[in-house]
């Protein structure tokens, strides 16, 4: 079982899919040389300009290019390099690809997948750093995939290549230089499929990509204050895996969700709303979420961390919940 | 005197254009009976467009359009009484009722939809065509837009990707000189909206009359042989005239009388019914098509009036490939 950095995963994880399926082919900006992210090394060499192509600073091209090749019988995988530029193409995602198949009474498929990175941490700025995983959540018509770990970033990558619909992956640009085992072989996920990496009676975690770690964290630290958390990565907002999520708060009677995009009408309220409808005898007490900020996010690193999600706001925000003491940040040195 | 392959072609290609005016002038009539669900963009005027390109293409061919659609859809054999009982909102509809006249597509007919976002299914042809480059078979995909395409962002990226990546895709302007209720003219800083921007693109300004089936075969039966032939893509614009307003809604008042008669002395019915006599057919014959697309139409009508309306329940499929719209567990 090899280690293979994110970034280094997204690239196998095409690799995997390229070779055993001819129809599955790239596009976008500056993919060809590997791309600015590093996600794409290797792949032009390996599979040929044809099947692994540049394109011009044309998002709305590359995304309705991607569908209609997926209506004609490819399998591609489209690159949006920032997910802030899905602004620029929002028309060919959310209205056109999200709907074809639903408005010809189902006439054609569209097996095609939408892929970049998303969120912030980096110093990126306002217009280079949001995580808008949300945005995709009020269209009906996409799957939505958020890996956090290098081994998900190929299953899942994988599953999002061999699904008939449109599915828009996103990758965490804070996560790409991470380090992770990836399984020997093939490796497929399922869509839909939350993991639940840690099991405790307290408290459950809900999280997605970046806050995945954030929350893994914080259940350790919360640990040495004799607070047990469950954390789940929900690792899909659509296929939404909500059964794994009711059924530990159903036990733990306290839920805790850290999303990144800001809350104003983030992923989260969904989730809490979910829960409020289905589970609301079993709680004892809110369901409390941990967001980005409602602002644009800003550079310099104090300020940028100001408005992000974090470890630290986790554990407080779990503390007040249970009424404990904060647990103080163990140093490791 | 023409061969007898050439006036049956030409027969055919008379044909169609009838049955789509008849079929359009039913649509505008249902629509004033409050039959039609939505609105309804009719081309009546444009026929020679859709007919004369459709008719240069083979099976296997792919072509797409704007929600100005219904000739497109029929001049590629999409069935008429599944595309109006689509329009009407009854059982049997092409798109199952959930697209309506905005969004007719018959994929098994090679028309891969109608789209009601300007300038939106440009990029999507470009990819239509990028499959058929990748297999290395030799089809074409022929897209449709008007004059008001030519200035949104969509059209000039699919443009510069189809040039780009040698695509084979013909790319055709109807402009019929009103961008919804403005004139071209005001809204663009050259004369013709889609042939002065060809060069852009590495292309040439290719202007065909849209008026003139046969032209129209001529310019774009070029552009598609080229395009088949590794050429890559063209853009072609055919200058045309919508004889109604944007929809049925509207009453087009922004245009003289003068200037409409002007274009129905024009009409592309008329032209090709008066080249057909020239040719030796005579009266009679075409007359006799006439009467039979109405009767065909009317037939159409009646039936698509007597079926029932879709069972509701229906609304919650078709939007995944498994049949399904569940999103959670």
């Amino acid at each position: 079982m090899p280690d293979l950095t994110y970034r280094q995963a997204v690239s196998a994880g095409l690799a995997q899919e390229m070779a055993r399926d001819e129809r599955v082919v790239l596009l976008g900006e500056d993919i060809a040389s590997g791309g600015v992210f590093k996600t794409t090394v290797g792949l032009r060499d390996r599979f040929g300009p044809a099947r692994v192509r540049n394109t011009p600073i044309s998002e709305t091209a590359i995304a309705g290019a991607a569908m209609g090749a997926a209506m004609a019988g490819l399998r591609p995988v489209a690159e949006i390099m920032f997910s802030d530029f899905y602004g620029v193409c929002w028309d060919q995602v959310a209205v056109e690809m999200a709907k074809a198949r639903y408005m010809t009474g189902g006439q054609f498929g569209l097996p095609l997948v939408v892929r970049g990175a998303n969120g912030g941490g980096l110093g990126f700025g306002a217009q280079h750093s949001q995580a808008v995983e949300n945005w995709a959540l009020c269209v009906p018509g996409l799957k939505i995939v958020s890996p956090a770990t290098p081994a998900d970033v190929v299953g899942l990558l994988a599953a999002a290549v061999r699904d008939d619909d449109p599915v828009l992956v996103f990758e965490h640009k804070a996560l790409y230089g991470t380090k992770g085992p990836v399984p020997d072989g093939e490796h497929v996920l399922p869509l839909g499929s939350a993991a639940v990496l840690r099991e405790g009676d307290d408290v459950t975690l809900v999280a997605l990509s970046l806050t995945v770690g954030l929350c893994l964290a914080a259940a350790d630290r919360l640990a040495a204050a004799g607070v047990s958390a469950t954390v789940i990565d929900l690792r899909c907002l659509v296929p939404l895996d909500a059964a794994t999520v009711l059924a530990s708060v159903r036990r733990t009677g306290h839920a805790v969700i850290v999303e990144e995009n800001p809350g104003q009408l983030g992923w989260g309220a969904g989730i809490a709303a979910i829960l409020a409808e289905e589970a609301f005898i079993d709680l004892d007490g809110p369901v409390v979420r941990v967001s980005g900020g409602n602002i644009p996010l800003p550079v310099a690193a104090p300020l940028e961390a100001e408005v992000s999600v974090s470890t630290d706001r986790v554990v407080a925000a779990v503390s007040r919940l249970l009424d404990v003491p904060v647990p103080a940040v163990v140093s490791l040195a | 005197m023409t061969t007898g392959v050439d006036t049956a072609l030409a027969l055919h290609l008379h044909e169609q254009m009838v049955f789509i005016r008849r079929f359009e002038a039913k649509v505008d009539a249902l629509y004033r009976q409050g039959r039609v669900r939505g609105p309804a963009h009719l081309g009546i005027g444009q026929e020679a467009v859709a007919v004369g390109a459709a008719s240069v293409l083979r099976p296997g061919d792919r072509s797409i359009g704007t929600y100005r659609g219904h000739a497109h859809a029929l001049a590629r054999g999409a069935p008429p009484d599944a595309v109006l009982r689509e329009l009407l909102g009854r059982t049997g509809g092409i798109c199952a009722g959930k697209g309506g006249s905005m969004h007719i597509t018959s994929v098994e007919h090679g028309y891969y939809g109608s789209y009601a976002i300007i300038g939106a299914h440009l990029p999507i042809a470009c990819g239509l065509a990028w499959a058929d480059q990748i297999r290395g078979d030799d089809a074409v995909t022929l897209c449709f837009f008007g004059d008001g395409t030519t200035n949104i962002g969509a059209f000039h990226e699919a443009l510069n990707l189809a040039a780009v990546w040698s695509l084979p895709v013909v790319f055709v302007c109807e402009n019929n000189h009103y961008m919804e209720y403005t004139p071209i003219a005001d809204v663009i800083a050259v004369k013709q909206p889609a042939a002065d921007r060809a060069a852009a693109y590495g292309l040439a300004p290719l202007c065909v009359d849209g008026n003139d089936v046969d032209a129209v075969r001529a310019v774009i039966g070029a552009a598609v042989d080229r395009a088949r032939n590794g050429g890559g893509p063209s853009l072609v614009e055919a200058e045309t005239y919508r004889h109604g307003g944007h929809s049925a809604a509207d009453p087009a008042t922004y245009r003289s009388t003068e200037e409409v008669a002007q274009w129905k002395l024009r009409d592309p019915l008329l032209r090709h019914a008066e080249q057909l006599c020239a040719s030796g057919v005579s009266d009679g014959d075409i007359e006799a098509v006439t009467t039979g697309v109405a009767a065909e139409i009317e037939r159409i009508t009646v039936e698509a009036l007597a079926a029932p309306s879709p069972s509701a329940d229906t609304a919650w499929t078709d939007m995944w490939s498994d049949g399904s719209s569940r999103w959670r567990n």
